[in-house]
């Protein structure tokens, strides 16, 4: 909501959640400080008057905040909102976060990412549930700032004795979080005692004010200093250019580096950092700018992989241990699956291990295998396939991530000691009663078997492009298998010549073993000439749901003028014989799945094609493109 | 080399280009609500900066008939000199059965707003719509999320939001259900203005004081009441919400007309 901004246009507001149990004085906090700051748009105070006055209830001062007719109706806040405003020091933004336990989800949803908390505690009822937990849910998102603020001392005569004894309870309980206020005020939010102004009431107390503590933060930090993390969010090709997009989340960006990318291992240099308008471009780039570059080579990159300096690249593995905080109703079991969201990554990782289960309103620790709404756990995590990140306690904007059940987000949690981490033993061992189903093993591969049957000319570049995507879809946690002349040839067909009938059944051979493959669950791809459209559809006609034909296209001269083994040279001075393209057909197929126009684009964007038709084609939640 | 941060401005562009971008990346039929004023003119321009120079969805404008005439004009200007994919909507059912502000400010947004929009949407399939609303600009929106899913028929359960942070936000949805993109909730006004000044963006002439009168905040003709003022530029416009506290809606007469006005109007999928 709207108040006065002044002008500190040169920094950044300063981000404030207050936090605390349900109705200790939150919001009441937050409208009373603006208020006595003289920052409430005109008309406000009136208008809450007069709502109040509707209702039949005294003023007050939450109904700034609360803005919903529920949460005004209820005298309780639902979900978080925020506020601007400014001091001659700086620019703040005030989030007043729900201290009802049914909306923890949208406390963290505001204390996520503040710069600090103030820990709202009603001198009457001492620490309660909410404090306990809200103060570890500050230490869990990493907001180490904190003020507590002892409110309603109205309610306690203004006695110093009870303010001690709430300060020392509190203190006791954050010292075990290692997390220490740098004030404790007391304070009535309804009265105004220590609000904007030193109260007379509360003479004993001399520190200072609420409103002087907001000054008293430091600024938030800015993650410069760290090496460079470069999340890629997209690859845009609006043009001639192929941006490679996204936003640095620390370290620093400039054209000429050499970055290497997470997980392929595959470098390139910056060649440029694009903008718009082109007036605008730079050559450096900083923490929390969002840029697009170019490089200097056509690898392949894609959202999901994480750029870093290649003497300063990020954790890789697909075992994460982490300390999570679980907001879902259903509980987080051992054996589950969730989408695992890590920056601009996105996984399906099952939980394998629970190492201890934390009560956040008390710190105990127990052992168990499921962890319930609101509470905290040390868990172990496995993804799908490889993916990049860093401990949180050194890294912490690419140290932590969200967990997603049936579309929402369900648990956060923060990447803790994997310099020492160890390999743990599978356990998802599934008793095989009967015949395992295709189903069974597709759902767990997370995708369904096929073959991509590529087909073309020598030198198209069948072998290399089947080679990359396997790593790829290796790397991204598919089974997959490359079948090509080097391992078929010299076992399965070594009893086989190049006569015609021979090269048909060759094909046959290989078709026949793709199939068992691809029934068996993986993604198998194949890289052979097979020029004759016969051939091809007759390993169609095994198992029609599971083959796709992909056609390599490139011409003659074209893969004449490349000619990587000299086999073209060969054939054109009739060294080899029945040379397919030269002197034997080669039938472009009539109806493929998909063509790979590979005289047309670089390797990295054939890669990049090929891959996303895997991604959209053998997803396991059943439509496939090609069965719907 | 110096060190570099970016400053304030700076932060708040580069927060909504990354969310421009992953709502691009992660919603197949996305479109963005382009009302013609600052707001969405300076989301606009920002568009433009995260791809480049391309406006890579639809922009959808919804036509009351009630709009200020210099706002068409502008818009269709804008759209010829940027070469937007523009998509007029309207609901002419209800404008030809006479709806107007007469038959209640916030049953005529309803109609000629809310259902003009559902309409374009139901149309184009769109799945994804972007639109520049901010959370100092009134109550209900300071409590909105960036991922804003809506249920059947664009409905916002406010109770029930999921939670976002660390920037991870709900993109996949079930089937049915939409949602609201808002790239703009972390600006405030000023800070609109200071970007609109900095970046040179266009803007509707009806900001700028004529005869001591200018528009803060443009709607359509008969709810949106113009104020005293004498800044006739960008620069003086700045200076003059520096020194105010009146607040920006409080021209806009669909929000006063009870307590809950806008929060109705919100939840049946009002922007
Ligand atoms: N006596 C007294 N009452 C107070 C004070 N501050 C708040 N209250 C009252 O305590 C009740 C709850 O205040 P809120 O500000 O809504 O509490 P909250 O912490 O925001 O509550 P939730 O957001 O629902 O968790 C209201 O009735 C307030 O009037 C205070 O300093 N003294
Ligand atoms: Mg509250």
């Amino acid at each position: 909501m709207g108040t006065i901004t002044k002008l500190h246009a040169d920094r950044q507001p300063l981000k404030i959640t207050f936090v605390g149990h349900v109705d200790h004085g939150k919001s009441t906090l937050v409208g009373r400080l603006l208020h006595e700051l003289n920052a409430l748009p005109e008309g406000k105070v009136e208008a809450i008057q007069a709502q109040c006055k509707k209702r039949g209830m005294p003023f007050e001062w939450a109904f700034l905040m609360d803005a919903l007719q529920a949460e005004r109706d209820q005298g309780i806040t639902i979900d978080t909102a925020r506020i601007w405003f400014s001091t001659d020091q700086r620019d703040y933004v005030i989030i007043d976060a729900p201290g009802h336990k049914e909306f923890l989800k949208n406390m963290v949803t505001g204390a996520a990412g503040s710069d600090a908390a103030i820990l709202t505690i009603d001198a009457h009822e001492g620490v309660q549930e909410q404090t306990r937990r809200h103060g570890y849910l500050l230490h869990l998102l990493g907001v180490k700032q904190v003020v507590a603020v002892v409110n309603k001392m109205d309610l306690v005569d203004y006695s110093e004795e009870r303010f001690n004894e709430v300060s020392a309870e509190l203190e006791d309980y954050l010292g075990k979080l290692g997390v220490t206020p740098d004030f404790i005020i007391p304070a009535s939010g309804r009265e105004g005692d220590n609000i904007a102004k030193w109260s007379e009431n509360l003479s004993w107390y001399d520190g200072p004010t609420v409103a002087q503590s907001l000054d008293m933060f430091a600024d938030g930090a800015t993650a410069e200093d760290l090496p460079l993390r470069f999340p890629i969010q997209d690859v845009y090709k609006f043009d001639q250019r192929r941006i490679i997009a996204g936003r640095i989340e620390s370290g620093t960006l400039k054209v000429g580096d050499v970055l290497n990318f997470s997980p392929t291992g595959k470098s390139a240099r910056v060649s440029s950092i694009e903008a718009w308008p082109e007036n605008a471009v730079v050559s450096t780039a900083c923490p929390g700018q969002s840029v697009g570059i170019t490089l200097d080579e056509q690898i392949f990159v894609e959202r999901g992989q994480m750029a870093a300096p290649v003497d300063q690249t990020p954790i890789e593995t697909n075992l994460v241990k982490a300390r999570v905080f679980w907001m879902g109703s259903n509980p987080l079991k051992i054996g589950n699956r969730y989408k695992l969201k890590l920056n601009t990554t996105e996984v399906s990782a099952e939980v394998v291990k629970i190492e201890k289960v934390i009560d956040a309103t008390n710190l105990s620790t127990t052992e168990g295998d499921e962890v319930t709404q609101n509470s905290a756990a040390e868990v172990v995590l496995r993804a799908r396939s490889v993916i990049a990140f860093d401990d949180y306690a050194e890294h912490p904007d690419t140290g932590r991530f969200v967990l997603v059940e049936d579309y929402t987000i369900v648990g956060g949690g923060i990447v803790v000691a994997n310099k020492s981490q160890v390999e743990i033993k599978s356990k998802n061992i599934t008793a095989v009663e009967h015949k395992v189903s295709a189903e069974s093993r597709t759902a767990m591969n997370s995708h369904t078997g096929g073959v991509l049957w590529l087909t073309g000319l020598s030198g198209s570049g069948k072998s290399t492009l089947a080679i990359e995507l396997e790593k790829q879809l290796h790397l991204r946690g598919f089974q997959t298998y490359v079948l090509d002349g080097d391992n078929v040839r010299s076992g399965l067909n070594k009893d086989l010549g190049f006569s015609p009938e021979d090269r048909n059944e060759n094909i046959r051979r290989i078709g026949e073993v793709a199939n068992l493959f691809a029934d068996a669950g993986f993604i198998v791809i194949s890289a052979f000439i097979s020029p004759y459209q016969e051939d091809r559809d007759g390993v169609r006609a095994i198992k029609p749901d599971l083959f796709h034909e992909v056609y390599i296209e490139a011409d003659v001269p074209t893969c004449e003028a490349r000619d990587p083994k000299g086999l073209y040279k060969k054939a054109r001075a009739g060294k080899i014989p029945e040379f397919t393209g030269i002197s034997a057909p080669y039938e472009a197929p009539v109806n493929p799945e998909l063509v790979v126009p590979t005289s047309k684009q670089t390797v990295g964007e054939s890669l990049e094609f090929l891959t996303r038709y895997v991604d959209e084609t053998f997803v396991a939640d059943g439509k496939s493109k090609k069965t719907a | 080399m110096g060190r570099q941060t970016l400053d304030h401005l700076d932060a708040l562009e580069s927060q909504s280009i990354f969310i421009f971008r992953e709502a691009f990346n992660r919603i197949e039929d996305l479109a963005m609500l382009w009302s013609l004023g600052k707001d969405s003119n300076a989301m606009l321009w920002m568009v433009r900066k995260a791809f480049f120079g391309h406006v890579p969805f639809p922009l959808i404008h919804i036509d009351t008939h009630y709009k200020i005439p210099e706002m068409i004009a502008f818009r269709d200007q804008l759209a010829k000199d940027w070469n937007l994919n523009l998509i007029v909507g309207s609901n002419d059912k209800a404008l030809a059965e006479g709806m107007g502000p007469d038959k209640g400010r916030v049953n005529c947004c309803t109609a000629l707003k809310t259902n003009g929009l559902k309409k374009v949407v139901a149309e184009g399939g769109y799945k994804g719509l972007i639109a520049g609303i901010r959370r100092d600009e009134e109550g209900t929106r300071a409590k909105e999320r960036v991922f804003s899913p809506r249920g059947e028929n664009a409905a916002w359960d406010y109770r029930d939001q999921p939670p976002e942070f660390w920037e991870q936000f709900n993109t996949d949805i079930p089937p049915e259900t939409s949602l609201r993109i808002h790239p703009l909730l972390h600006w405030t006004e000023i800070d609109i203005w200071r970007y609109i000044a900095r970046e040179g963006i266009p803007v509707p002439d009806l900001y700028f004081a004529k005869d001591g009168k200018r528009y803060r905040s443009l709607g359509c003709a008969p709810c949106t009441g113009s104020i005293e003022s004498t800044a006739s530029n960008v620069q003086e416009v700045i200076a003059e919400l520096e020194a105010t506290r009146v607040p920006e809606r409080a021209g806009r007469a669909q929000d006063q007309e009870s307590e809950d006005a806008f929060e109705r109007l919100r939840v049946e999928g009002y922007m």
